[in-house]
């Protein structure tokens, strides 16, 4: 019979701290590996586009940004529901953590998309339905940011901002499905599970190793904040004191 | 039933009211949620009478023509039931295609023309490289069926 792992021993962030140290060159060394070959394919490989010619290229970043602009906040409003729930701490420093690299894809996709826009749609910036939901988001995120440091006491400032993380998942779907239930300038999607990628295969190669290269980096710098967070919230206890005592600082 | 399954019953409760109100929300303001109006929907006086608004389609083929002046341009917005024809003084964008889709600010005018003050190209979710754009147009106009996205990935 398997060994029962003891999985809500990783939940304390005294055991958590540690770990989370031991994980983050292995996801900063593979973000490094998907970038160079993304990058490589972005540039290289994939074929200029039959109107767009090489402006296109811009999607290798705009798209998996996007992405992981909604997905991070899905996983951030997942941790502070769990915070609100369970009443774990760590919950609520992994959802703050991962607030700021949300913020930045969510700026990275409108930025992109926008430099891309005023080329090819002819304006920097429409109020479209896909456009609008993808600003409300950043507003979301800075407000989540903003909420918590701005109440002194953590518990209170996670239980505060939780809340408006799930209040705003409400705006996910309407991201996501924007361009399918309103008529929008933004294109649809060109990947979607119902029917293949739209696109060139070593275009839509190019845009996973991105993604890829994107979700390592989340990782790594999500688990890099959230050591800061612990140490910041934790420094009354014992072993913060333990950790950074000068002779054991490496 | 622990407090934290009660927390749990709230917060599931409060998404579900949230979700069907922002449903409610939105499909209240569904007609302020479209980007433009199609030709169809002009000729049904869907759009709003007397003032701007957006006129989206695809720019008929060979409709087109540009006055002497080069920067007044007339083209036909057509949905391929009704156009819709379009007149405009201005740059237009580089995607700025006949056969594909554009979305014109402007007023119509009694006489039927729609006058432009901003035109603004729609790209498709479409992206390829020249060559197999080149051999779907033979195919297409062979008249054989032409590859879908779904077979273009395995080429």
């Amino acid at each position: 019979m398997a060994k029962k792992i003891n999985w809500f021993k990783y939940s304390s962030p005294q055991a958590f701290y540690p770990l989370a140290g031991k994980m983050i060159p292995w996801f900063a060394v593979a973000a490094l590996l998907f970038t160079l070959p993304g990058l490589y394919f972005s540039f290289f490989v994939a074929p200029a586009d039959y109107q767009q010619g090489e402006a296109y290229r811009i999607m290798f970043i705009h798209v998996p940004a996007a992405w992981m602009s909604m997905f991070i906040y899905m996983v951030m409003a997942g941790y502070a529901g769990m915070g609100l729930v369970l009443n774990s701490r760590l919950s609520s420093m992994m959802a703050s953590a991962l607030a700021p690299t949300g913020a930045m894809f969510t700026f990275l996709a409108l930025w992109t998309g926008s430099l891309w826009g005023k080329p090819m749609w002819g304006a920097w910036w429409v109020w479209d339905a896909r456009l609008t939901s993808e600003l409300i988001l950043l507003f979301l995120y800075i407000g989540f940011m903003s909420l918590y440091a701005a109440i002194d006491e953590p518990r209170r400032a996670a239980r505060a901002s939780a809340v408006l993380a799930l209040v705003g998942v409400v705006n996910i779907p309407i991201i996501y499905f924007s361009v399918k239930w309103w008529n929008t300038l933004h294109q649809g999607s060109s990947i979607t599970a119902s029917k293949g990628p739209t696109m060139e295969a070593s275009m839509f190669i190019a845009m996973i190793l991105m993604a890829m290269a994107f979700w390592m980096y989340t990782i790594a710098v999500a688990l890099m904040r959230v050591r800061c967070e612990i140490l910041e919230r934790e420094r009354h206890a014992e072993w913060v004191a333990e950790v950074l005592r000068p002779s054991r600082a490496r | 039933m622990k407090s934290r399954h009660k927390r749990l019953a709230f917060i599931v409760a409060g998404l579900a009211g949230l979700g069907g109100a922002a449903a409610l929300v939105l499909n209240a303001f569904n007609d302020n949620m479209v980007f433009f109006f199609s030709p169809t929907q002009v000729f049904a006086k869907e759009s709003p009478e007397g003032r701007n608004f957006r006129l989206g389609g695809l720019v008929e083929k060979g409709s087109l023509k540009r006055e002497d002046d080069g920067l007044t341009v007339h083209f036909v917005v057509t949905d391929t039931h009704k156009d819709i024809t379009v007149t405009y003084k201005g740059i237009l964008p580089d995607l700025f295609r006949e056969g594909q889709g554009v979305v014109a600010q402007g007023r119509l005018n009694p006489d039927g023309v729609f006058y432009a003050e901003e035109v603004l190209a729609k790209h498709d979710e479409n992206y390829m490289p020249p060559e197999v754009k080149d051999a779907l147009d033979k195919g297409k106009a062979k008249n054989v069926a032409t590859p879908t996205g779904a077979t273009l990935i395995t080429q």
